[in-house]
């Protein structure tokens, strides 16, 4: 099978974010805040990277160039990566992994996974349908955790909540890249195959403002920034953790074990 | 042989075999067997994941290959299929006593559908909690939402103070 660029982007595009936001999250494996809390972010983890392979392998067979998921998610370089910037981003500030940090950008990313995968569900690509309709059970669960702990740290202590606004005020421009449809979605949607993401916003809107509510955080004045992932030009931050997640594929290449 | 014994004797073996992180309760018991049918003279077993990420899916694969090897079919066709998405409603009576007996809380309520994407965080009003599989108390509390497996969390009795696994609703 041979789709069209458009499709095999967006279905790609969708891969690289599971993809990048479980390996980022696996960094916290043995270094979580609590034990509860380790087992937690590696389960996120692990249904997110089980979501990219679905995908991945999916994006490989409309491709039809013979690349399956472990060719793209170990042997493309970083400007073929399409994540959003948003999951590339550490999980703390500089070097320094800081919970309210991950935790909010969970958030974020949650509150727009659940309703693109419910409208996902309804794709002309029954494959990709298949698979939303999967991953928005997960991606209920990774909301669900995320929001009780936002509202923890945002109603918590002075410190939790200047760190959770911090987070929050930190990761806010990069979710602009989520709203900022390009040809790419353009052509997807008018497909059947993808969404209008302007059709989400008012649902993550509602979840973000009911959330920041009870976690009395304050929403971030917008911004004009708008980062550019999904198109491939990344932050200096998605070459280290590729390196990582790479590394081991490249030197055994075909290894099995 | 006819098709329909060779088909009733692959299912019988598929179904039987037990899942690998909870040896206590089988595929069928799970809910995961979805199908058993023959395709151009081969035997077809169709199966679904519980997560996506459930690394036991690749071994229930290769459980089902032997075991209908052992039950004399050659070469079966083990399939993953993700439509419709398992939930624990799938699992059986038979799963949930199963569970109950090994220690492991079934689920206590039916999954839940979108209109239970919560963000308040009110303790301990996460839905209906499970009965202690031990001393069956209702009265028990959630130490963490994620526990050994994906499936599940882990619980604190408060009457006969053991912790407790629990298969959460999904």
């Amino acid at each position: 099978m041979s789709a069209n660029p458009a499709h095999v982007e967006y279905v790609t595009r969708l891969g690289d974010n599971a993809l990048v936001l479980g390996q980022r999250l696996a960094e916290w494996c043995g270094h979580g805040p609590a034990l509860e809390e380790d087992l937690a972010l590696t389960n996120v983890s692990l249904d997110l990277i089980g979501q990219a392979r679905l995908l991945l392998t999916h994006a490989g067979r409309l491709e039809g160039a013979g690349r399956d998921e472990d060719a793209l998610a170990y042997f493309r370089d970083e400007p073929q990566f399409r994540n959003w910037t948003l999951v590339e981003l550490p999980n703390g500030v500089a070097k320094h992994d800081d919970y309210a940090v991950t935790i909010t950008r969970n958030f974020l990313f949650a509150a727009i996974q659940v309703p693109l995968w419910e409208a996902l569900a309804g794709s002309a690509d029954t494959e990709l349908a298949q698979i939303a309709a999967k991953s928005v059970k997960e991606a209920r669960s990774h909301l669900r955790h995320a929001g009780e702990w936002l509202v923890r740290f945002g109603d918590g202590t002075p410190e939790s909540h200047r760190r959770a606004q911090a987070a929050l005020d930190r990761l806010w421009p990069y979710t602009n890249e989520l709203w900022a449809a390009d040809e790419v979605e353009r052509a997807a949607a008018q497909a059947g195959i993808g969404v209008v993401v302007a059709d989400l916003k008012p649902a993550w809107d509602a979840t973000v403002d009911a959330a920041l509510a009870q976690a009395t955080l304050s929403r971030p004045a917008d911004s004009a920034f708008v980062s550019t992932g999904k198109q491939g030009v990344h932050s200096e931050h998605l070459g280290y953790l590729l390196a990582e997640m790479q590394t081991l594929a490249r030197q055994h290449p075909g290894a099995r074990w | 042989m006819t098709t329909a014994s060779l088909l009733e004797r692959a299912r019988a073996a598929a179904a039987a075999v037990p899942d690998p992180e909870i040896p206590a309760i089988t595929l069928e018991d799970l809910g995961i067997l979805r199908e058993v049918r023959a395709e151009g003279g081969r035997v077809v077993v169709m199966l679904t994941p519980t997560y996506t990420g459930c690394p036991a899916t690749q071994v229930i694969q290769q459980d089902v290959r032997d075991a209908l090897a052992a039950a004399g079919i050659a070469q079966p066709d083990v399939r993953i299929t993700l439509s419709p998405p398992w939930t624990t409603d799938w699992i059986t009576d038979e799963g949930r006593r199963k569970l109950r007996e090994y220690g492991i809380a079934p689920p206590a309520h039916a999954a839940s559908g979108p209109a239970a994407a919560v963000v308040r965080f009110v303790p301990g009003a996460a839905g209906a909690r499970p009965r202690c599989p031990r001393c069956g108390s209702g009265d028990t509390e959630r130490i963490s939402e994620y526990g050994s497996t994906p499936c599940k969390a882990l619980y604190r009795c408060v009457a006969c103070r053991e912790p407790f696994d629990y298969f959460k609703p999904y």
